[in-house]
This record gives C-alpha cells, structure tokens and sequence, in this order.
C-alpha cells in the first residue's frame, strides 16, 4: 500500500478550496442589517468612550451649585446638568468609558475561564464531570444580581472588585453552555473515529471539539454583555462599582435619583444610554447567533 | 504494510468471552440493574475473510464493534490481534494502526469544520506523519476511492452527497493503512445504486489492499453478496456461526430460519403474508431463561427455558445454539445421542 501511495503522489493536486466557515458567518452576517446597525451603534458607543477628552464639552467633576439640575436644551448645557450641576452631556460621553468597560471586561475573561471549565468537564464525562458541574451549580444556584451583589459586597467596593464579582458570575453560565455542546460533540462519531485512530486527548479537544463548541459559547457569551452592562451599573448604583465622582451610568442613576420628582428628564438620561448599549450589543448578539446557527 | 505474524492459517482476531453490561439508572434502592449488550460471545475472524455479523436492533452489533475498536472498555474477555494479546504483548495504540472502523452515519462520522483531506490526514499526522505526506496520502486515497483530490480535497462534509461521503469514511478509515476494518452499518444509509457502488469498492480495496472486513449490517441480501462467513446475534450472543453459504442454505438455529425467511422475494410465489417472527426482542435488561430466543420460538419447548444451549457444530465450521440440534438436551426434536 505505501509503494501505490508513493507512486501516485507524482501529481500534484491543485486542490479548489471552499469557502471556510467563518467567511460564512461575515457574509450572512453582513447582510443582516439589524445586526449591522447594532454594530455601528456599539462602534460608535466605543469610539465615544476612547475620544470622551475631546468630545465632551465640559469638565465632567467641575459642578456649580448655581445651576443645578438645569433642564434639556439649556445653553452651554445641552442635556441639561445634575444635581451638583455637572454638564450631563460630558458625564455621559465619559461615563461610556467605566460603563462599557465594566459591562464588556467580565464576560471575555469569564468566556475563557467558563469555557475551560465547561470543555474539561464535557470532555471527562463521568465523576469528574459531575464534581465539576454540581460545584458550579452551587454558584449558578444564586440569581446573577444577587450573587454579585453578594461577591461586591464581600470585596469590599471598587471597581476591580466589581470586575471580579461580575466574572465569578458569568463562568458559571458560560461553563454550564461549554459542558452541554461539549458533552453532545464528544458523543459523535467523528470524536469516536478520531480516538479509534489512536489521538490522544489533547489532538482531540484541540482538533475536533474546539472548534465545534467555541462558536456557540462564543453567541452565548455575546448575550451576557448586555446583562454584565445592566448589572454593573446595578452595582454602580448599589455603591459598590465606580465610587463618585467618577461618572459612570449606574452611579449616575443613582445620584439622580432624587432628582426624579423635580426633572424627571434629566434622572431617565443615564438609563437610555444603558438601555441603548444593552440593546445595541444584545441585537448583534442575536444576528452573531443567527449567522452562525446554519445547519448546513 | 504490516508485518503478519502468525500465517495465513492464524486467525486475524481472536475474541473470547466479551462481555458488556451497562448499568441501567434506577432508583438507589433497588438492586443494579444492568443491560446485557453483550453477553459472552466468541469469535474468530480469519486473515482476509469478510464476517458478516446480523441480528436484530438492539443484538449487541454495535456494542461489539465497539468493544472490538476498544472504544469501550469490556467487563471481561479478551482480544487477540494476530495471536497477540491486546494490552499485553501488543500495545494499544499499535493495534489502533491496524484496526479501523468506518461508521454508519457518514454525516456524523467526519468533523463539519475539517476539509475532507484535513480529516482523512488527521490520523497520520496523530501517528507522525510530515504534514506534506499526509496530506499527499489523503489524496492518493481520495483518488482511490472513486473522488478526484483537486474536486473534493478542499471541500467541507455538507457539500458532498452520502455516498461521497461515505466514500470520503472509508479513505479515512484506509489512511493509516490498517488490516482490519470493521464497517458497522456503512452501507445502510446509501440509496441501493449508490451502496452497490460501495459495496464493489470495498470488494477492490479488501483485494489491494489484503484487507479483513468484520461487516455488521441488517440487510441480509447484502451479507450474502459481500460476507464469506456470517454470525447471527441474538440479544447479546451469537446464535449461529458459519460459512454464509451454509447458513443461508441449512440455518440451524430457528432465528437464523425465521431471519431468512423475513428476507424480502423477488417472487412473488414465494412471499408470505405471516410475519416470520412476532413481538418485539425482550428486553436485554431481564432477558429469558434458558435459551434466551425460547419465548418467540416456532420449536420451543419446556426445556428451552430451563437449559441454555452453548453453540454446537453443525458440521466443518458451522455451528448453531440450539437444543433442538443437541444429543441429550431433551428435546423431542434433539438427534439421539451419537452413535
């Protein structure tokens, strides 16, 4: 048999390639304009934040107790200002800064911790798994705010603390998703051949698991974003992120909230800026998913 | 080409007692129960020979394929390559060399986000293969299997039809040029001109290539056609082993009767309109006593469901579990004992 191989090796293959996967993905993904424009929005929600110095009008820590809580289209104030009379168009454009990375900074470090755990404990199967599994149950036992809320607490305020607390929330979930796709790719076929051929496991997870499970990991993990955002500002809120006076939207909220029955406008600002990220990064999300989930 | 050890007259695989239990999950309380996949079966498959092995679904076919490709860990018995013990004078991953297995569903079976060459490569590579040869072999065999490398090489699983595929499973299977390969079913799926195909490629290669097949399949037309020897499994045992011709002309277990008789007739004088065979397998969990096929048995008798027959020669190679063919059992149909 090694002597007809070598043989026929005379001729060189010019071999046409198709088209790979992920140049599938960008070309479905690229015709889905809600997804698109989700992505020009958290573009520009992103460049907003690296440009605040030269965006924002206004020094966003300078207040005058003279104009406080001036309402929407003052002059020189065009979102109005606090309620220590803070130019609220610059405490928006730099709250993008702490907002995003709070909301965005867990979920990748979560992406890869979870997504180690959930592969190990797919891919052992057995004791193993359920050790592994039934521990990080215990964690995904506790609703998500309160667990971080707890974890903050513990910690103590900041907003390194804050980070942790938000990624010990979300491995968790993102290990639970890695351990189902894991555990359903281990059982096909192509798994079963790939051991019968002799490959350790290692060759295994590295060649045929991984890239079967990341990119549905990867949709899932897209998703919490828009929760890691709507819990850090939660956070925030509470006290326990971003001390004043930094601005950041939750701690926002929050100081605004007295400010609720006298310019109820100016208290709602912060809230749409969460809400159109959440969104924004949830839409994307959604056609990420979409785009990917093609069973072809 | 691997060496051959013990001679054309050494059986290529010797299997002795395999057995398989699954434990079933139930309540703590109650005793384990298990399933019995396999249940004590052994077999000889010889240097160049196609076994076939048949049987209902749910027999225990796959199991032990499976067992055979150690893709699971039996609860007792042993294999031997070639005369060599598995996991004692021979190494695992030198007997994964000679051993492969080609599967039934050809979509499962290869990896959606691999090439076909980066799929039929991956074994050599695994076992040290330059990246270059390997992938040089990959077209060689894709080239051998009726696929031109420059079409398909470059080409994802979806965008092949089930036959290419296939074909695509069994130049993988072919890659680290084994001696044996279990095909487990790997005609099933196709449509009947595209397994015929199959079938007269897996002929050429098993002459090329001085190939041994183990063909586990439920089409009995197909066995006939491909098999020189064919075993018949009955919930985790084997109830006839035998030359196919021997079998298909003097079944010498009931099961193998009525499995022969459910065989679709192109005449039409000789189609029936009674099922050969009524109800379904019983359950491996709590399979009956005694011979475990007595139940739905046309020759059943009380002592059926007493003693349990062990496989009997029938004559040169053939032999069948049956109390009916056994001097002594006590059965009315039973041979007096030998003169």
């Amino acid at each position: 048999m090694a002597l007809t191989l070598t043989r026929e090796k005379a001729q060189p293959a010019i071999v046409l390639r198709s088209p790979g996967y992920w140049q599938g993905v960008l070309a479905r993904l690229s015709r889905d304009r809600i997804a698109m424009i989700a992505l020009i929005v958290v573009a520009l929600l992103i460049l907003m934040a690296i440009l605040a110095p030269y965006l924002a009008p206004d020094d966003p820590t300078r207040g005058s107790l003279a104009r406080r809580l001036k309402p929407l289209g003052t002059p020189g104030h065009v979102l109005g200002t606090d309620e220590l009379g803070r130019d609220m168009l610059s405490r928006l454009i730099w709250g993008a800064r702490l907002s995003l990375v709070m909301g965005v900074v867990p979920v990748p470090v979560a992406f890869v911790l979870g997504s180690a755990i959930g592969i190990i404990a797919g891919y052992a199967g057995g004791l193993t798994n359920s050790i592994i599994m039934r521990t990080v149950d215990v964690f995904y036992a506790f609703p998500s705010v309160l667990l971080a809320v707890a974890l903050s607490g513990t910690l103590g305020s900041g907003l390194t603390n804050a980070l942790v607390s938000l990624t010990v929330v979300f491995i968790p979930q993102i290990a639970r998703v890695a351990e189902s796709v894991t555990t359903q790719v281990h059982r096909l076929d192509y798994v079963e051949a790939a051991r019968a051929s002799g490959a350790g496991s290692l060759a295994i997870v590295r060649v045929h698991i991984l890239g079967n499970v990341l990119a549905p990991i990867f949709v899932f993990s897209t998703s919490l974003i828009s929760v890691s955002m709507i819990l850090a500002a939660g956070l925030s809120f509470l006290g326990l992120g971003v001390r004043p006076p930094d601005a950041e939207w939750g701690l926002m909220l929050n100081t605004l909230r007295t400010a609720i029955y006298i310019n109820p406008t100016i208290a709602a600002l912060p809230g749409v800026m969460i809400f159109i990220t959440s969104i924004a990064f949830n839409l994307f999300s959604d056609g990420l998913r979409n785009a990917m989930d093609v069973k072809t | 080409m691997s060496l051959d050890l013990g001679g054309p007259a050494q059986p290529l695989l010797t299997v002795q007692g395999l057995v398989k239990h699954f434990p079933v999950k139930g309540s703590g309380l109650m005793r384990r129960r298990v399933v019995r996949a396999v249940d004590g079966i052994d077999f000889k498959v010889k240097k160049g020979e196609t076994l076939g092995v048949v049987g209902e679904s749910g027999c225990g076919k796959s199991t032990t394929a499976r067992l055979i490709m150690k893709l699971l860990d039996p609860d007792s018995g042993t294999v031997l390559f070639d005369g060599q013990k598995l996991g004692h004078e021979l190494e695992l991953s030198a007997y994964r060399r000679q051993v492969q297995m080609v599967f039934q569903d050809s979509y499962a079976s290869l990896n959606p986000r691999l090439t076909i060459e980066e799929s039929i490569a991956f074994a050599p590579r695994i076992h040290g293969v330059t990246a270059r040869a390997a992938t040089e072999r990959a077209h060689a065999l894709l080239n051998r299997v009726g696929l031109d490398p420059g079409r398909f090489a470059g080409r994802y699983p979806h965008e092949l039809s089930g036959g290419q595929r296939q074909r695509v499973n069994i130049a993988r299977a072919l890659a680290l040029e084994p001696r044996l390969v279990i095909l487990d079913e790997a005609v099933s799926a196709l449509d009947k001109s595209v397994e015929a195909q199959v079938l007269n490629l897996l002929l050429d290669l098993k002459d090329e290539f001085g190939l041994t097949y183990i063909f586990i399949s439920h089409d009995l037309n197909v066995v006939r056609f491909l098999c020189d020897r064919v075993m018949v499994m009955y919930l985790g045992k084997a109830a006839e082993i035998g030359d196919t011709e021997a079998i298909y002309e003097r079944p010498g277990h009931p099961y193998s009767k009525a499995l022969l008789a459910s065989m679709p007739k192109a005449n039409p004088a000789e189609r029936m309109d009674e099922p050969p065979l009524a109800g379904d397998p019983p359950n491996p969990i709590d399979p009956p006593s005694g011979c475990r096929f007595h139940p739905r048995c046309a020759l059943a008798e009380p002592v059926c469901s007493q003693s349990e027959p062990p496989l009997l020669q029938l004559g040169g190679d053939h032999e069948a579990a049956c109390l009916a063919n056994m001097s002594g059992s006590g059965h009315s149909l039973a041979p007096s004992r030998a003169p």
